[in-house]
């Protein structure tokens, strides 16, 4: 038999397959589809939570059940998706999971976006008081400002387990006990607040209830703000806000909002609505310009780049010693955050130090950690960015404004700080920020004008990416990985003499930013992130300017406040420290 | 491949340092002998043997420490082969009656001797003792007869030409050949054909490869792995050796529940001798081929003996089962292909090595070869671990071997292969124990486990004391084993607590049939055994508890009613002398009266009765 003549047989339609990893993926491609509570595709297989399992059939007649996530494709098998016995197996799983099931389901952050919910109703579940019910109802973890653990939510589909080592290779997350008794929780039982946990969200992304979600408590706080006569309420969104919200209104991943946002915010009531790409060019301005001043001057390399909260977390919990290393830039949600506070009541009336609050829409929950950092503090006390809220929330915040987002008329955002480069846009998106570094640095050093700006190399969600430059005779290296699983192995590359390269890009979330822990859930289809990917890739494409020193807002600002890149001013502003976390982490468990 | 060590040589100067001992005096050093005092008795035969030079037929005597010899309940066991005589429930204050009496004057101890349960006669000669008689002891063949610390009385029994033999052939293929041949399936519960097994794993020979031995027996009441370990550390060695060999593997590892400490103890010292002797470790006996044993010890948990959650475990991750396939022989421990046996499996490698496929394949029945260990327990007269040719009937292990149930009760069930397998009846007795048969039956042969069960037992109250156990050891990963051994062990505590419902009955029954089928691993697919198995033959007694609030055995607390009789009931007043709780009241020579808010249930009332005027009901 060859390689491409394989098929096999699923409900009574020959289907052919050839590498996919699992049944499960066979049946989706052949347009059936089984419930599912904990298979992954990015992830590996668990296998656990018994909902996929089908009715196997072999050429010699014999019959099992097995769970279609694990079981490789067999040529000549005949696959029955819904016999009564497999349809009894989902349902008792599902009455089961129900009955040790915490069901305020009204109130949970998770309601209507449950796949729990979701196939209770497929399969008419509708009695589970026969069964033993939750006894115990145990403490919400709350300690964290990025999520929230509700162990009465939690179906041990170790989704979050996996996640967590899978793609950060972390393990913050483990099961601990045995039996019924098993739950979910970071080591020794202690509170993600005080755990090794670096906030990506990525185990609420692959979250199927409401077990762990996005900390939205600062959501009213907006809302009050916004409703609050005496407050001016500043806004800014990240680049891979806009082709993703559109998703939670029916629009199809990928789809650019970045004016329909504008306009959403506006009708919510934000007082000024800038653009976080306004300032991811400036951080192109200012890191390519750290970049250059490290290569030619002898400074530490290879320079990370510090625009993603989740990796400098790791770096000043896991590899303090490595600090030196990362770019002293604020990411581009730290830069707007600073300059809105100086400049936005120089250029606009009625705004003042003590009445501007300053909000965020961020792909991130780590976002949220990052703006509470001792060094975003200002001199009164209070953070230079007051308020972060995640794609999510805002889609929430759009819906319970009663805006109908799909048909809303676009607009542009405030000036200055609302214009951007396609250099700006792809930061959103694993190898963008190289890649806008890239188009800068190298105008700076050679003088001469890019005519080719795409350096197709450094595009892609794919985990590990090194590409060679040639800046005119200077010759620099660039690896760009996402997940954290693949910069600890960077870590140990440079730490044992082995990294050749000057650049490295680090973002904890696979593919980046587009597929952040706070942007809609998008789990069940690997796809999105690839179709948002192009999304930000298209907007480049389309937009008047493609690098960052071409903004001429970015132009203006330099001119009339921050002088150059790098300079005095820009320092105070634009540039922070970071502080060995490590002895605060490791407290006494097993040490 | 060339050997440079002659096996026979060794075997003949083994042989001759054991005659050099003289008198051979076996005293138990298994795990439940030595907990009965045998290393004191050992100690006691040392003392008094040292000071002696004359004793009536040999110039020197010998204490040997053997591992376990199946007859547990009867400990410490004392047996002198060259007497023909075994000594049972041996304490230290006896031995010097059996070495003045029968060491150095002949005259055995009859007070010691084993009496028959049924005729309550001694039995003189240790062959006359039906527990032994009616087995058939070959993997077990050693264990009790050989000082299971010392590496040449096991090579004085052949130990190690097998292996020799199969590196001199140089011919692994043949080897698996012959497993097939004989017949040989998975002594672990599932039966599975060893030599398929091997097959498979040596499919992809060139690589690193692994062999792994399951010791990890966690069925409650369970030691036929603990005893050849203990008993016999070398025939296991030998036997994963010549796996390592027919497979193409160089390590291997052997887990081993942390409970055993003993097991362990004598497995690091036999594979430290081994090593020593060039039996193991780098170039064994001179030839090309290398085979390392680590020890890896299991914290206890139930699953581990899952193959798969085991491979984890050895990892170092959580034991938790992974789905299969990929199967261990194509990707087992650290990713690779990997062998994993169970001890009795691998243990009788080494014999069908030497005594040839045939050999094995002339024991046991049609689908089943060879021979089964079992551990017996419960109410029969004779408790211990057997060894008996598959296909022996239920029958001839509890009335022949066993010696029938304890004070003449009547049988009612026995529970085969532990939490996983099921209870049958009277009606079983006959049925042939082999894999399929008692598949068929409801049960399933497991590790080996035999609770045998009188008259007296709550059907009801023995499924839920094996759902409490699996519940308890389930991994809690994934959702029919997790979720559904908890609800079923509410309603069979439900039911026990005579608060059943009729429902309850259909709804377990449904739990027991998903979990069966949906369940991730072999815990939870066979969790629901012993609720099935007693559903389908004792469905009379679940309907009484619920029904008529009553547990016709007795047993169930909640629905027992302790009276008295007062037409017996003499006044005497001992009942309510002796009740705990003050829940008696009467006078003198007047009939006494139980206060049933107050009674516990305890039963000493009625046992002290001397007009057995108190009964339960």
């Amino acid at each position: 038999m060859t390689d491409d003549k394989k098929t096999l047989i699923i409900e009574g339609k020959e289907v052919e397959f050839s590498n996919e990893p699992n049944l499960l993926e066979v049946i989706r491609k052949a347009g059936m589809n089984v419930p599912t509570l904990c298979y992954r595709p990015d992830l590996t297989s668990f296998g656990a939570c018994r909902m996929c399992v089908v009715e196997v059939e072999y050429p010699n007649g014999r019959k099992m059940i097995n769970s279609s996530c694990t079981m490789p494709p067999e040529a000549g098998i005949k696959v029955h998706l819904n016999t009564d016995k497999v349809r009894k197996i989902r349902k008792m799983v599902l009455e089961l999971l129900l009955a040790n099931h915490d069901r305020e389901c009204t109130t949970c952050d998770k309601s209507g976006n449950c796949e729990l919910q979701k196939y209770a109703e497929e399969y008419g579940i509708k009695h589970v008081k026969q069964y033993a019910q939750r006894e115990v109802m145990t403490k919400i973890d709350d300690s964290s400002c990025a999520l929230v653990r509700d162990n009465n939510k939690c179906i041990l589909c170790g989704a979050c387990v996996r996640a967590c080592d899978e793609h950060q290779g972390l393990q913050v997350l483990g099961f601990a006990n045995r039996g019924s008794k098993t739950v979910v929780e970071p080591m020794a039982g202690r509170p993600l607040g005080n755990s090794e946990c670096i906030n990506c969200g990525q185990c609420a992304a692959v979250c199927p209830t409401g077990a762990i979600t996005i900390n939205s408590t600062q959501l009213d706080d907006v809302w009050n703000a916004i409703t609050n006569p005496e407050k001016k309420v500043v806004v800014q969104f990240a680049p891979s806000v806009r082709v993703a919200i559109g998703e939670m209104f029916g629009l199809p991943a990928g789809e650019n909002s970045t004016k329909k946002i504008n306009a959403a915010l506006r009708r919510i009531g934000f007082d000024l609505v800038f653009d976080t790409n306004f300032s991811a060019d400036l951080t192109i301005m200012e890191e390519a310009h750290e970049f250059i001043d490290r290569l030619q001057n002898g400074g530490k390399l290879p320079l990370f780049t510090s625009c993603c909260p989740g990796w400098v977390r790791f770096l000043e919990t896991q590899h303090p010693d490595m600090l030196d290393h990362l770019s002293s830039c604020k990411s581009p949600q730290g830069m707007m955050g600073a300059i809105i506070r100086e400049y936005v009541p120089q250029n606009h009336e009625g705004f003042t130090k003590e009445n501007l609050v300053s909000v965020s829409i961020m792909p991130c929950t780590a976002k949220k950690y990052e703006a509470k950092r001792e060094q975003f503090k200002m001199a009164d006390g209070r953070q230079e960015i007051d308020y972060v809220l995640t794609t999510q929330e805002l889609g929430r915040m759009i819906k319970g404004a009663g805006i109908d987002f799909a048909t809303i008329e676009g607009e542009e955002p405030d000036s200055p700080f609302g214009k951007y480069t396609g250099a700006g846009t792809i930061f959103g998106v694993s190898g963008g920020v190289a890649e806008a570094a890239a188009r800068t640095a190298y105008e700076v050093v050679t003088g001469e004008t890019l005519q080719n700006v795409v350096i197709d190399d450094m595009r892609g969600t794919k985990r590990v990416k090194t590409v060679e430059l040639d800046l005119k005779g200077t010759k620099i290296k660039v690896k760009i990985v996402n997940t954290l699983r693949e910069a600890e192995k960077c870590m140990r590359e440079i730490k044992e003499g082995k990294a050749d390269y000057q650049l490295l890009e680090v973002m904890a979330c696979p593919g980046g930013c587009i597929n952040g822990g706070g942007q809609p859930q998008s789990c069940n289809d690997s796809n999105i992130k690839e179709l948002r990917a192009q999304g930000l890739y298209k907007d480049d494409e389309t937009g008047e300017w493609r690098k960052s020193h071409e903004n001429p807002e970015i132009k203006e600002l330099y001119a009339k406040h921050l002088e150059k890149p790098n300079s005095h001013k820009a320092h105070e502003l634009l540039h922070t420290t970071y502080v060995n976390k490590r002895t605060n982490c490791y407290i006494s468990v097993g040490e | 491949m060339a050997l440079n060590i002659d096996i026979k040589q060794e075997q003949a100067n083994a042989q001759q340092h054991i005659k050099e001992q003289g008198l051979r005096v076996l005293v138990c050093a298994g795990t439940g002998c030595v907990a009965n005092g045998s290393l004191k008795v050992i100690e006691k035969f040392r003392e008094l043997g040292a000071n002696v030079s004359t004793l009536s037929d040999y110039d020197k005597m010998t204490i040997v420490p053997t591992g376990c010899h199946g007859f547990c309940e009867q400990g410490v066991l004392v047996i002198i082969p060259d007497k023909h005589v075994t000594y049972v429930k041996v304490h230290v204050e006896d031995v010097e009656e059996i070495f003045e009496s029968h060491i150095k004057n002949g005259q055995p101890v009859e007070r010691l001797l084993y009496k028959d349960p049924k005729t309550g006669e001694a039995v003189h000669r240790n062959d006359d003792i039906n527990f032994y008689a009616k087995q058939t002891r070959t993997a077990l063949k050693n264990c009790g007869k050989i000082n299971a610390e010392s590496i040449d009385e096991a090579i004085a029994v052949r130990g190690y030409e097998a292996l020799a033999k199969v590196i001199e052939e140089n011919n692994p293929d043949g080897v698996i050949d012959t497993i097939t041949k004989s017949g040989l399936r998975g002594r672990g519960g599932g039966g599975f054909p060893t030599g398929m097994k091997w097959k498979f794993t040596a499919a992809n020979r060139g690589g690193k490869s692994y062999v792994v031995c399951n010791g990890d027996e966690g069925d409650p009441g369970a030691f036929m792995d603990r005893s050849v370990m203990e008993g016999d550390p070398h025939k296991l060695l030998e036997g994963m050796a010549i796996a390592g060999f027919a497979i193409g593997a160089d390590e291997a590892y052997i887990y081993v529940r942390a409970e055993y400490p003993l097991a362990i103890k004598r497995l690091r010292k036999a594979i430290a001798d081994a090593e020593e002797r060039h039996y193991l470790g780098k170039n064994i006996l001179g030839s090309d081929f290398s085979f390392t044993i680590h020890i890896k010890e299991g914290a206890g948990a139930f699953v581990c003996g899952e193959e798969t959650a085991l491979i984890a475990s050895i990892e170092g991750e959580r034991g938790m089962p992974r789905p299969k396939p990929p199967f261990p022989a194509n990707k087992g421990l650290f990713g690779r292909p990997t062998l994993i046996n169970n001890v009795e499996t691998l243990a009788n490698v080494p014999l069908i090595i030497l005594n040839g496929a045939e050999w094995f394949s002339s024991m046991g029945c049609e689908t089943s070869k060879g021979t089964k260990t079992f551990a017996l327990t419960g109410e029969v007269n004779n408790t211990g671990l057997i060894e008996v040719p598959m296909g022996t009937t239920l029958r001839q292990i509890i009335f022949d071997i066993g010696g029938g149930i304890r004070g003449g009760k009547k049988f009612k069930a026995v529970q085969i292969g532990g939490p996983s397998g099921g209870c049958l009846t009277e009606e079983h007795l006959d049925i042939s124990m082999d894999y399929d048969s008692l598949i068929k039956a409801g049960a399933m042969v497991g590790s080996g486990g035999l609770v045998v069960m009188a008259e007296d037992t709550c059907m009801v109250e023995v499924a839920r004391f094996f759902m409490n156990f699996t519940k308890n050891e389930s991994c809690g990963k994934c959702v029919p084993c997790r979720e559904g051994t908890k609800n079923m062990l509410k309603i069979l505590e439900k039911i026990v607590a005579g608060k059943g419902e009729m429902e309850d009955l259909d709804r377990l029954e449904q739990l027991a049939l998903t979990v069966k089928d949906g369940s991730l691993c072999g815990l939870g697919k066979t969790a629901p055994n012993p609720v099935l198995s007693t559903l389908k033959y004792f469905k009379d007694e679940y309907i009484a508890h619920i029904r008529d609030h009553k547990c016709p055995a007795g047993v169930c607390t909640a629905m027992k009613k302790i009276t008295i009789d007062p037409e017996k009931c003499k006044g005497c007043t001992k009942c309510a002398r002796t009740c705990p709780v003050g829940a008696i009241e009467g006078t003198v020579k007047n009939p006494h009266k139980i206060d049933q808010s107050k009674c516990i249930k305890c039963e000493a009332c009625l046992n002290a009765c001397p007009f057995k005027a108190i009964s339960k009901g």
